[in-house]
């Protein structure tokens, strides 16, 4: 009896996926209201006792006082460090006798959380985030502990090129706009930050009106809308609202240099680029992809790489932010070579700004952006992460099931127009940190943008 | 998410009951070709997509002397062409159905993967099973490909101040064990490494009976057997050599490795211990002594001396021959590395002689176990697990039978373990990554991060 049971259930289940499965959808985003108004996106998922529920609130940099920057980044490594009633070692333990994992980010647009816990702990996690969003403590020796620690980081980014390059173009790029201020903050300004600039940053961001909450995992409708409200509800209704300004860019057009002792030289290329809301997004990845995206076909790659061996990586990214978007390509050369390699990347530049691209070209690009759409999926993190930053960019529920079709839609003709609107070479703003010999720059740094060395004690 | 196929998996388990052990962590199925080529499956139904693996049992440490680097270097040349894939297509192929594909090489084995949409899997496992047997090199491929190799090592190694540094205090840590040499090899022989090496490596250790296939994802053992049979069951069977590696020779001397550098931002400190593989009970224990903020280390050093800003401890039981056990941290502002250095000794002092306590036994377990559900929460994670692990030596029930054999060892047991590593023989090897003109006191640098071990959680 059980045998044949077992083979009707086989027989069931053999042909039930092409009878049910419904391939155009990616993902069943459920949206819910709670009784305190907060907006949840839910994606269930049994199969694993597992849950991953990501947040984020309006504001990040902007939120950061102009003379301070890194409050942020302290309170995202000090909410986890004692709350309510619980000392710091307490709140630790608990998260670790509960295989918990928190976290929180200072991030460009906004302040972003991430729990992920067992579904078997959901009670005490829910309950641990609830008290550090609520009632953070702030602990003086917890402060200065973590202070030190972030001086550390600090320090060990202004040693390493990689983070030099990328921090001297937004701060060259976005300076005066807080896009273009140090996330982590500068040796400076942690020695002036107060227990109350982290109480003033957490009472002026943390409000419901500017939360997005995403939950991927193990937790029902009714489960879902109780946590939020559990962990969110008593937050004040409202952030205090900041006077949030487009950035203007900087140094369009311009070469600046950092120079530092390496045995090569770390070089970034940018400008202007689009907003995800923008209509031509879609075209703009294509375009993206084509450029320096993740393939050995890429044309930066082609010319930089393959033809002419003059870097081993190049790679181009397309950012949108809430106020802005950059379209930028990275790269390392030998010190002999870094004029060659930018005359080169200019080039490329300017050929897909003036031809557009090829039918073949965009079609690999249609097919790879779509095929591995599922493949960034494949956790519940990374599905709430992924699903919570389209909330917050005030897309649609189902935007991530029609993005394939939006990136299909995309023509040829449209890549060539988007091209010539996107890529402007006179544009480009270079960020060269190294020192290639013989060669001129318009601004020379001797210190990381908004980052002076203060003087030793 | 889908029903129906969930519960394939389920049926499909009862019926073919090949169980890998009375526990099961994982759920992995297995079956082996006529050929010898494992095949390791791990349903994960939730997305239509597929991780598919190749693990070679081959890595730099079964290198021949004189030829480091050439097991990093065949894995590069897999990506020129076949009799069938024309130079360079490979990831172009893949790159255009969607797919994301990469290849890593350690000491310990060779492996290449793709990640697909599941309708695309026969044709990643057609070019993979191809490019086991029918590479096609020429002298100029060749000589491209070592000058792009050099260029890698270059950047990977010799520009970033934590690798050459790691590279360097390994190579004393296994004096005369092949781990001392690093996996990318070192420049002056990658300089001469020919077309006849690649090929008579390629030759020797590239076959079906030293390989293990390893899909995770929309699929079961029973779908994926017939075109495991299809793509790879015809590619002969192939005499491959015993991996004998000579044993590491003994540490007498107090060892320090010292490496000053521009690009260090804070200086790191290093006790670094030989340990044995697969042991139980030192991953509880560098989950205790090192495992986050509530730590021993951290505690200890970070929040109660105030003589780091960070501090950990790494133990990665997957090897295929005794591995290393490493306490670490980065000073606290005006405290000497020698100061450091001294804590970092009363530490493992201190495990030796008191040991752990139950309470942090008990949570060490529960952290543990607990992660196994985070690696099944992920499309890749279990697959390099089952990988790692049998291309190291380890057959299933190892993983399988994880969180079962954690849950029962006792303070004992890794008492026991701790006053083993840390017995007053065992000679460690010290390392101190310094800014460039730093002297005894300088200021302090977040640790280089560990390599990804069987403990993390998420990769």
């Amino acid at each position: 009896m059980m045998k044949n049971f077992i083979i009707l259930l086989v027989l069931i289940a053999t042909f039930a996926p092409s009878a049910f499965a419904d391939s155009s959808k990616v993902l069943d985003v459920q949206k819910l209201k709670t009784p305190a108004g907060i907006e949840v996106w839910l994606v269930q998922d049994k199969t694993i006792p597992v849950i991953s529920m990501s947040y984020s609130f309006d504001g990040g940099l902007a939120y950061d006082p102009d003379d301070k920057p890194g409050v942020g980044r302290l309170v995202s490594i000090l909410l986890d460090e004692g709350a309510g009633d619980m000392t710091g070692q307490e709140f630790q333990s608990s998260l670790a006798d509960n295989s918990i994992d928190m976290k929180f980010t200072a991030g460009r647009d906004a302040f972003y959380g991430r729990l992920k816990t067992l579904k078997a702990n959901k009670d005490v996690s829910f309950h641990l985030l609830a008290l550090a969003l609520n009632k953070p403590r702030f602990d003086g020796d917890a402060i200065e502990r973590l202070r030190n620690a972030n001086v550390t980081v600090i320090r060990e980014d202004m040693a390493d090129p990689d983070w030099l390059v990328e921090h001297s173009f937004n701060g060259m790029v976005f300076e005066g706009h807080p896009y273009g201020a140090p996330a982590l903050g500068t040796l400076d300004s942690m020695t002036k930050i107060t227990k109350q600039d982290l109480l003033d940053y957490v009472h002026a961001q943390f409000g419901r009106d500017g939360l997005k909450v995403t939950i991927a995992g193990d937790l029902s409708r009714e489960e879902a809308t109780k946590a939020v409200d559990d962990v969110f509800a008593t937050l004040p209704a409202q952030a205090e609202q900041l006077d949030e300004k487009a950035p203007e860019f900087k140094s369009t057009g311009k070469t600046i240099m950092l120079p530092i002792n390496a045995p090569q030289t770390y070089i970034s290329v940018g400008e202007a680029g689009l907003k995800r809301t923008d209509k031509d997004w879609a075209a703009a990845t294509i375009i993206n992809y084509i450029l320096g995206g993740n393939s050995a076909d890429a044309r930066l790659t082609r010319e930089m790489h393959k033809k002419r061996g003059l870097t081993s990586v190049v790679t181009s990214t397309l950012t949108g932010m809430k106020h802005a978007g950059v379209i930028q390509a990275s790269f390392t050369a030998d010190n002999g070579k870094v004029a060659e390699g930018l005359q080169a990347l200019r080039q490329e530049w300017t050929r897909l700004a003036t031809d557009g691209a090829t039918d073949e070209e965009v079609q690999a690009a249609k097919a790879y952006l779509t095929g591995s759409l599922p493949l960034e999926l494949t956790s519940t993190s990374s599905i709430s992460d992924h699903l919570n930053e389209l909330q917050r960019e005030g897309l649609d529920s189902d935007y991530i099931n029609q993005r394939n079709a939006a990136i299909n839609a995309v023509t040829t003709p449209d890549v060539k127009r988007v091209s010539a609107r996107l890529l402007k070479p006179d544009n480009l703003t270079t960020i060269i940190v190294g020192q290639p010999p013989g060669f001129s720059a318009d601004i020379m740094l001797d210190h990381p943008p908004g980052m002076a060395v203060p003087q030793q004690k | 998410m889908r029903f129906f196929k969930i519960i394939t998996a389920v049926a499909f388990g009862l019926l073919m009951a090949i169980p890998a052990a009375e526990a099961k962590d994982f759920n992995a199925e297995t079956f082996t070709l006529k050929n010898g080529l494992q095949v390791v499956v791990i349903p994960d139904h939730r997305t239509p997509v597929v991780t598919h693996m190749i693990w070679y049992k081959f890595g730099a440490a079964d290198e021949p002397r004189g030829k480091s680097g050439i097991a990093h270097f065949v894995e590069r040349l897999l990506f020129r062409g076949t009799t069938h894939v024309p130079d360079g297509q490979f990831s172009l192929i893949v790159k255009k159905l969607g797919g994301n594909e990469n290849a890593f090489t350690t000491p310990d084995y060779t492996a290449f993967y793709q990640d697909v949409a599941l309708p695309h899997l026969p044709r990643v496992m057609e070019m993979e099973a191809d490019r086991m047997t029918n590479l096609v090199l020429d002298d100029d491929q060749v000589a491209a490909e070592r000058q792009t190799n050099i260029e890698e090592r270059r950047e990977r190694i010799d520009a970033v101040p934590q690798a050459a540094f790691q590279e360097q205090l390994r190579s004393v840590l296994f004096i005369n064990h092949p781990y001392s040499t690093p996996a990318i090899g070192w420049r002056h022989e990658l300089e001469g490494l020919t077309r006849d090496d690649a090929m008579t490596t390629y030759k020797t250790w590239y076959a079906p009976n030293n390989a293990i296939l390893v899909v995770s994802g929309d699929i079961t053992a029973e779908e994926l057997k017939p075109l495991a049979e299809k793509y790879y069951g015809d590619i002969p069977v192939a005499e491959v050599p015993e991996r004998n590696r000579p044993l590491p020779a003994p540490l007498v001397a107090n060892m320090q490795v010292v490496y000053k550098d521009p690009q260090v931002g804070v200086p790191l400190v290093i006790k670094a211990y030989r340990a044995p593989r697969g042991s139980d009970a030192l991953e509880l224990l560098t989950e205790i002594a090192g495992g986050g903020m509530s730590s021993r280390l951290y505690k200890d050093l970070v929040i109660d001396q105030h003589l780091a800003v960070s501090g950990g401890t790494d133990y990665d039981p997957i090897s295929f021959n005794d591995t290393s056990f490493s306490l670490y941290a980065s000073p606290a502002p005006g405290v000497s590395v020698q100061k450091l250095e001294a804590a970092l000794d009363q530490e493992a002092a201190k495990l030796a002689d008191a040991g752990v306590t139950p309470e942090e036994l008990k949570s060490a377990q529960h952290r543990l176990i607990a992660t196994r559900f985070y690696y099944l929460d992920s499309l890749q994670g279990p697959a390099i697990l089952f990988g790692r692990a049998l291309a190291s030596g380890f057959d299933i029930s190892y993983l399988e039978n994880w969180t079962d054999r954690i849950g029962k060892l006792t303070v004992p047991d890794v008492n026991k373990a701790a006053k083993t590593l840390f017995a007053p023989e065992s000679i460690p090897v010290t390392g101190f990554l310094l800014p460039s003109g730093a002297t005894a006191s300088v200021q302090n640098k977040e640790p280089l991060t560990p390599p990804p071990s069987f403990t993390g959680g998420e990769r």
